[in-house]
């Protein structure tokens, strides 16, 4: 297992320099950036002095190399726009999308689980078939399309939550959080539905069809054959085999609920690192955009090493260094 | 005495062209401690005649004719939640293979437990000691290891060992073993098969021996029950059928077992292949596979004749006096 760790820890590493490679070339997408620093009509000598000064001078692989220092350490250098560092106009924006992404990954499995596992049992039953319905509606509408939807019917129409931002938040340390008044959760509600309803009938029609898949195998037969309660056999029995591949999907889905929560920010107005960003597009901010990048694939790294990790705590096959017995 | 008997049982499936019977006017019993052979090729019966007994047929299949009794009690009317405190405690069951049987995220030991404290009434740590017992009456070397371990850390044979210990651990009076050996090894499979007649012995559990393998009926079985196209055509003392069988087409398997020795020409066997469910002839089923069918064998459909240890459906065996 140890092993197994450091394999993918060191593999993180190369995906994390590749990415760093990436956003380190968006600076040069933009031009010289000398240009933009200096009067029009500087001489040579003063714009070599700026290059000089910013280390713009010396060999590409050394500046990507400082690149990379300063970004493990943090440090994205200054935003274009607003003059203050990239690190800290992220982590303000943090803690707004982390609580949106968890509220509605939340939602999804809590969910999306029991409703698949309902529509499995009882495949032929009014509610289940229902369900199976409106999934499809939820697997095909854009998600801006829902977002405006909800907007019209509980903030316009009814009135019962607001259409955009936060509301109140209460500050612990650097983390501000919404969950802790009322206005802030009431703000949660609309946005994380609209964020997690993709995810919900997906992860919902996953379980249902792997379910389904379970209980035809032989070793639920043979379970059955031996007398065992049937909420034994569905839920000891079948649904650890079922969540396996759903652990994989929702995995790769939590990384998509941050790229998604980009939508749903505009859409809302929140104020997360998802509206950081398409105002860093829209303005060319490219340290803003380079960080950006960068962060969020360190989370899909993340995500995805923890995914793996819990396979082999749900799937004993996978334990590789489980002592073996003899044959 | 007789532990349970199969009185014209008529196993159903309604499809879009009508109700198809899987198994026709099945009829059989079997004592305690006794091993009934039933053999057959694919489609015969033999599976669904086991699956009706245990009482998991698969829908839309219902029974349509005929009763179990078990002890004299029906229990093919049972509610359902009866019927599940039967089977394990009752009537256990031992499925094909072995690799698909267990389930992979639960340790033997998990699943043993849990099946020995469905059915009876014991602590977590009485019914452990008993499960380590089972792993090591079926011949699991250092069962007090290996019972914390996933089945994917067993070979086949193993494995199969752990299906008998899991079908026998709450003590069932009758076993269907549906094609045990089907799946192993040839050399694992005498292994299992011994396995199998030791535990019947010693246990006194009745037995119903699900096979295509005429070998293995005559190394285990006491009585032999021959299926095709859903019906029994003949049944008896496993020493009397395979010396002397009486319907044509358990003479035909008998023919078609290769042996040991000069090799003929060609292995003979029997022509033609048994009709589907739903298209089986108005007469006797096997008359047009027959190799000497009389008339009234395309008409009237024999029915299973003879004593109580002894019976036969065939229009030929009628004519001749045994």
């Amino acid at each position: 297992m140890l092993g197994f760790l450091i394999r993918r820890i060191i593999q993180s590493v190369f995906v994390m320099l590749a990415v760093a490679l990436i956003a380190f070339m968006m600076f040069r997408f933009m031009g010289d950036p000398v240009n933009s620093m200096v009067a029009e009509n500087a001489t040579t000598e003063e714009r070599d002095a700026v290059r000089a000064r910013l280390g713009l001078d010396q060999p590409l692989w050394m500046q990507y190399g400082r690149f990379v220092g300063r970004a493990a350490q943090g440090d994205f250098g200054l935003s274009w726009r607003n003059a203050r560092p990239v690190s800290t106009l992220l982590a303000e924006r943090f803690p707004a999308t982390a609580e949106l992404v968890l509220v509605a990954a939340g939602l999804s499995l809590l969910l999306g689980i029991p409703l698949g596992i309902l529509t499995a049992l009882r495949p032929n039953s009014f509610s289940a078939q229902t369900l199976q319905f409106l999934s499809l509606i939820g697997i095909s509408l854009p998600t801006f399309v829902t977002g405006i939807l909800l907007i019209l019917v509980f903030s316009v129409w009814l009135g019962w939550l607001p259409s955009f931002g936060r509301g109140e938040v209460v500050d612990i340390g650097w983390w501000s959080t919404g969950f802790l008044t009322l206005s802030g959760l009431k703000a949660l509600v609309l946005p994380s539905v609209m964020l997690c309803l993709f995810q919900l009938t997906l992860i919902m029609r996953l379980v249902r069809a792997e379910m389904m898949e379970v209980l035809r195998t032989d070793y639920i037969k043979f379970a059955r054959a031996r007398g065992l309660p049937s909420r034994s056999i569905n839920f000891r029995h079948a649904l650890r085999n079922t969540l396996i591949p759903v652990i994989t999907i929702f995995g790769l889905q939590l990384g998509g609920l941050i790229a998604f929560a980009i939508i749903t920010e505009t859409v809302f107005q929140w104020p997360g690192m998802g509206a950081l960003f398409i105002q860093a597009v829209s303005f060319g901010d490219v340290p803003v955009m380079a960080a950006y990048l960068v962060l969020v694939s360190l989370i899909f790294v993340v995500i995805n090493t923890t995914v793996d990790l819990l396979y082999a705590v749900l799937d004993p096959r996978l334990r590789v260094d489980s002592p073996r017995g003899a044959h | 005495m007789t532990l349970l008997s199969v009185e014209n049982l008529t196993v159903a499936f309604p499809g879009r062209r009508g109700t198809v019977n899987a198994i026709e006017n099945v009829s059989l019993s079997i004592s305690p401690g006794e091993i009934l052979g039933m053999v057959g090729e694919s489609g015969a019966g033999k599976s669904m005649t086991g699956a009706a007994i245990i009482g998991l047929i698969e829908p839309p299949g219902r029974i349509a004719e005929g009763r179990i009794l078990l002890d004299g009690q029906r229990i093919d009317t049972l509610r359902p939640e009866e019927m599940r405190r039967i089977r394990g405690r009752q009537i256990g069951a031992i499925f094909q293979d072995p690799l698909t049987s267990l389930n992979p995220v639960l340790t033997v030991g998990e699943q043993l437990i849990e099946t020995i404290q469905t059915h009876l009434k014991l602590s977590h740590s009485e019914a452990r000691e008993r499960a380590i017992d089972w792993l090591r009456r079926v011949g699991i070397p250092a069962p007090e290891a290996r019972i914390d371990t996933y089945p994917h850390q067993y070979s086949g044979g193993m494995r199969q060992r752990v299906v008998i210990a899991l079908a026998l651990c709450a003590e069932p009076r009758l076993v269907i073993a549906d094609e045990p050996t089907t799946a192993l090894d040839v050399s694992v499979q005498a292994q299992i098969i011994a396995l199998l007649r030791r535990l019947a012995r010693e246990t006194g559990v009745a037995v119903i021996l699900v096979t295509h393998d005429m070998g293995v009926i005559a190394e285990t079985a006491d009585r032999v029950a021959v299926m095709y196209a859903g019906r029994i055509v003949e049944i008896g003392q496993v020493a009397d059928v395979l010396k002397n069988p009486r319907h044509p087409y358990t003479s035909g398997l008998m023919a078609s077992i290769p042996r040991i020795g000069p090799r003929p020409e060609v292995l003979p066997q029997i022509e033609g292949a048994m009709p589907r469910p739903g298209n089986r002839p108005e007469g006797c089923a096997f008359a047009p596979r027959c190799p000497h069918p009389v008339e009234r064998c395309t008409r009237v459909r024999p029915a299973l004749e003879g004593t109580a240890t002894a019976s036969v459906a065939c229009h030929l065996t009628e004519e001749v006096p045994a």
